[in-house]
């Protein structure tokens, strides 16, 4: 994967690059009444296929012209992009069915657990958690059995601030022993490694939410690696006391799936919808502090990593430290790992992001960031405010 | 399947009017108790569509799935096509493809919009990928349940379009490996026919050696390409089916033509025939081979190869005119000879090289094995009408395995 991002930071020029026929059919999607948040969204996939193509991932153009074929690779709904992507997977990287996961959901969804406050006036946060187990869609049409924290992977991210009295009601609804260990600093015997929770039974997790930081938890019930892969994790975030400058605010759990079982990743991701963000960017404000909790659940590689284009981002390494950051814009993580990064996007356009192993790129794990000019606080990723 | 004749009075010729009807009845009867099984299984079988036994086992397991990639075609720069076949017992979906690990859009060809292949059923996958002449590349089909099948292009090349220039190099390649040996083979004759009948025997026996060899080559051939071919469709069994059927059906040909003796002027040139077409098939099935492992970019034909095959090829020759030694048939025979055994080696690698199957190359091979086998009873009854010691008598011995050893030794040239 080439730096493509980089050159396509002018977006005055964006539009010299969107072919006629583009423009066309983004006329007809007006003509046929959809919402003017749809056609921005076919505007923002037009502009996802110009990156690709100044990226290097080029289709024939003489065959997409008159070979019916690749008309039939088209979405129904005549977005561009589809058409130019071929290195992608086929279908729509929403997941379907009933109760779907939705990725873009996730991207800004922190569970602060139901609030009450103690006699002794400490915050105390309470969540239920049940494992249970469920086939989940990884990439279009590809299912995987997993084993899940609420019916989801990754499971909900919990977050508090330090201090807090956290109390985590665990229920086993699935097939095997399962447990949740917590990392962060607590009591022994609320780590999560012992007493394994036998299916139909439950356990209480109940510790002070320290230090601060971005954290993370998952099963730690043997064989380790199966428990992990098959999607009992999530991010565990525990905010400073005196909280963070607002931003807009994500979490990106990388993961990936051995979906034939042969300790290999067939799909990468962040947050398990391979490609989701290639065909539906982030959208931030230009300018804007935007923030992204990173954690690595990746199994079975050593490493994975997050690579920003046309920008460079600090990393606040596991979230410990307000006042001591690095400038890349490239960070590995071994498993377990994880940073709060932050940037402000200076030029308007898709800037793309993935995974600096091109190999898990190309497997699912990359998207785009949309920075729009002059974007309303309401509107794109939404800003967290402190306090 | 009842035969409306054997129920009609006239049908039995000899026997008295009287007892007609009685063997009528008895011939119902027969009939019935062959079928009562057979209704039986029918009943059976209803029963299980209707009832589903076996639905309690099944649920508790994920579908079985098979998918077989019979081939990849590049047929331009920046396109790739994969034909797949489903050999398993369950319709499969094809949720995704990769290309050297990394995901790339397809389109499946036909009305297949939901991506199912049925049980049995083929589809083609057609994709933009900028593949890279002359490197390797690795194929995975991702099934919706997550599984994945792979296959390996050894070589990428652009694949052969069945124009002139690709046909002619075939005809060339079939004409150099196949027709020119077996005609310069032939041409042992005049030889043959100058030396004694002890001497012939020795050839005859030669001649065993050779297909022996060819006949264990070939079949040995067949079971390593029928590796390739969907479980369904049982290669082994393709084999089995092939040998057998072509043993058979020239062992019939031959009884016609020996039983009509008095009108065939050159018995021992029924058996030539009937090599020559053993070895046609044979060739055929070597054609096949070289077609598609030239396609598919598998071997390179470099002239050694090919003057491997001829060296090969020209003992075919021999085998045929020894059995015809003692006759003088008209000399126009050993062109029609020629042309059954070689030409087939030029159909094959059009066949091979335009739309190889690996079901097709398996059923061939096994058909050019057992018409060998047919060929070698045939020749060594000839041997033992002639000669009282057959097969076995030391110079015929000493003939048979020199026939072999020839048959390795030119068999090491050939290295594809």
């Amino acid at each position: 994967m080439t730096d493509a991002g980089s050159s396509d930071s002018g977006g005055g020029r964006r539009p010299e690059r969107m072919s006629r026929r583009d423009w066309l059919r983004l006329g007809a999607a007006g003509v046929a009444g959809m919402s003017g948040a749809t056609v921005l969204e076919l505007a923002a996939r037009s502009r996802a296929a110009a990156a690709m193509t100044t990226a290097g991932i080029q289709v024939p153009q003489e065959h997409s012209a008159d070979d019916g074929h690749l008309h039939a690779l088209r979405r129904p709904n005549g977005a561009p992009a589809e058409s130019q992507l071929s290195m992608s997977v086929v279908g729509d990287t929403a997941p379907s069915g009933p109760d779907a996961f939705d990725p873009g959901g996730f991207l800004t969804d922190f569970d602060f657990g139901e609030t009450s406050t103690r006699a002794d006036g400490r915050t105390v946060r309470e969540w239920e958690i049940v494992a249970v187990d469920r086939e989940i869609e990884v990439a279009p049409g590809v299912w995987f059995p997993a084993w899940t924290y609420n019916g989801q992977v990754p499971g909900p991210t919990l977050r508090c601030t330090q201090g807090d009295i956290l109390r985590v009601r665990f229920q086993n609804a699935g097939s095997h022993p399962h447990t949740i260990h917590f990392h962060g600093t607590h009591p022994p015997e609320m780590d999560g490694v012992e007493p394994i929770v036998s299916p139909g039974e439950q356990f209480t997790y109940e510790f002070e939410a320290k230090p601060f930081g971005l954290h993370l938890y998952h099963c730690h019930t043997i064989p380790l690696k199966r428990h992990i892969h098959k999607g009992l994790y999530g991010a565990f975030i525990v905010d400073p006391p005196e909280g963070r400058t607002p931003a807009r605010e994500m979490i990106m759990v990388m993961n990936g799936f051995d979906t034939n079982f042969d300790g290999d990743n067939e799909i990468y991701a962040v947050n398990t919808a391979a490609f989701y963000h290639q065909t539906h960017p982030i959208q931030v404000g230009v300018g804007d502090l935007c923030r992204v909790y990173l954690v690595n659940l990746t199994e079975f590689d050593p490493i994975n990593s997050f690579h920003l284009h046309a920008g460079m981002f600090r990393v606040y390494r596991t979230g410990t430290r307000l006042d001591h950051y690095e400038l890349t814009d490239t960070i590995m993580t071994c498993q377990g790992e994880r940073h709060v990064l932050e940037f402000e996007l200076e030029h308007a356009g898709l800037h793309m992001f993935h995974a600096h192993q091109s190999e898990f790129a190309e497997l699912g794990w990359m998207g785009f960031f949309d920075a729009v000019p002059l974007l309303a606080a309401s509107d794109g990723v939404p800003v967290h405010r402190y306090g | 399947m009842a035969d409306p004749k054997g129920l009609e009075p006239g049908s039995n010729r000899d026997a008295p009017a009287g007892e007609t009807a009685g063997e009528t009845a008895g011939a119902g009867r027969r009939w019935l108790l062959g079928l009562f099984p057979l209704v039986l299984l029918a009943g059976l079988i209803a029963v299980f569509l209707q009832v589903d036994p076996t639905s309690v086992l099944r649920t508790a397991f994920p579908p079985v799935e098979e998918l077989t990639i019979e081939r990849v075609t590049l047929p331009e720069p920046g396109r790739m096509r994969i034909h797949i076949v489903n050999g398993g017992p369950d319709p499969v979906t094809v949720a995704q493809v990769q290309v050297d690990e990394a995901y790339w859009r397809f389109e499946m060809e036909g009305e297949r919009t939901d991506r199912t292949i049925p049980r049995l059923g083929r589809a083609t996958l057609e994709l933009n990928y900028p593949w890279v002449e002359g490197e390797p590349h690795e194929i995975a089909l991702l099934t919706s349940t997550g599984l994945t099948f792979t296959h390996e292009i050894a070589v990428a090349t652009v694949t052969p379009q069945p124009n002139a220039r690709y046909l002619g190099t075939f005809a060339l390649l079939g004409l150099y490996a196949g027709v020119i040996p077996v005609i310069l083979g032939l041409l042992w004759y005049p030889f043959l026919r100058q030396i004694d009948s002890k001497w012939i025997h020795f050839f005859l026996s030669l001649t065993i050696g050779l297909l022996v060899f060819l006949a264990v080559d070939a079949l040995d051939e067949a079971f390593e390409v029928s590796e390739a071919v969907p479980g369904a469709f049982q290669g082994v069994g393709l084999i089995a089916l092939g040998v057998a059927g072509a043993l058979l059906a020239l062992r019939a040909l031959a009884g016609a033509r020996t039983s009509s003796d008095s009108r065939n002027r050159h018995p021992a040139l029924t058996v030539a025939y009937l090599i020559a077409i053993g070895i046609g098939l044979h060739n055929l099935g070597e054609g096949l081979a070289i077609g598609a492992a030239y396609a598919l970019g598998e071997i390179a034909l470099g002239s050694f190869l090919v003057i491997g095959f001829a060296l090969h090829n020209t003992t075919e020759g021999l085998a045929i005119v020894a059995p015809m030694a003692s006759e003088r048939p008209p000399l126009w025979h050993l062109g029609v000879l020629g042309a059954i055994a070689g030409v087939p080696t030029i159909l094959g690698a059009w066949i091979g090289g335009f739309s190889y199957s690996p079901m097709a190359a398996t059923l061939f091979l096994a058909l050019g094995a057992g018409a060998i086998l047919q060929v070698v009873i045939e020749v060594g009854r000839l041997i033992q009408r002639g000669q009282p010691g057959g097969l076995f008598a030391p110079l015929n011995a000493v003939g048979l395995g020199l026939g072999l050893l020839i048959m390795y030794a030119t068999a090491l040239l050939v290295v594809a």
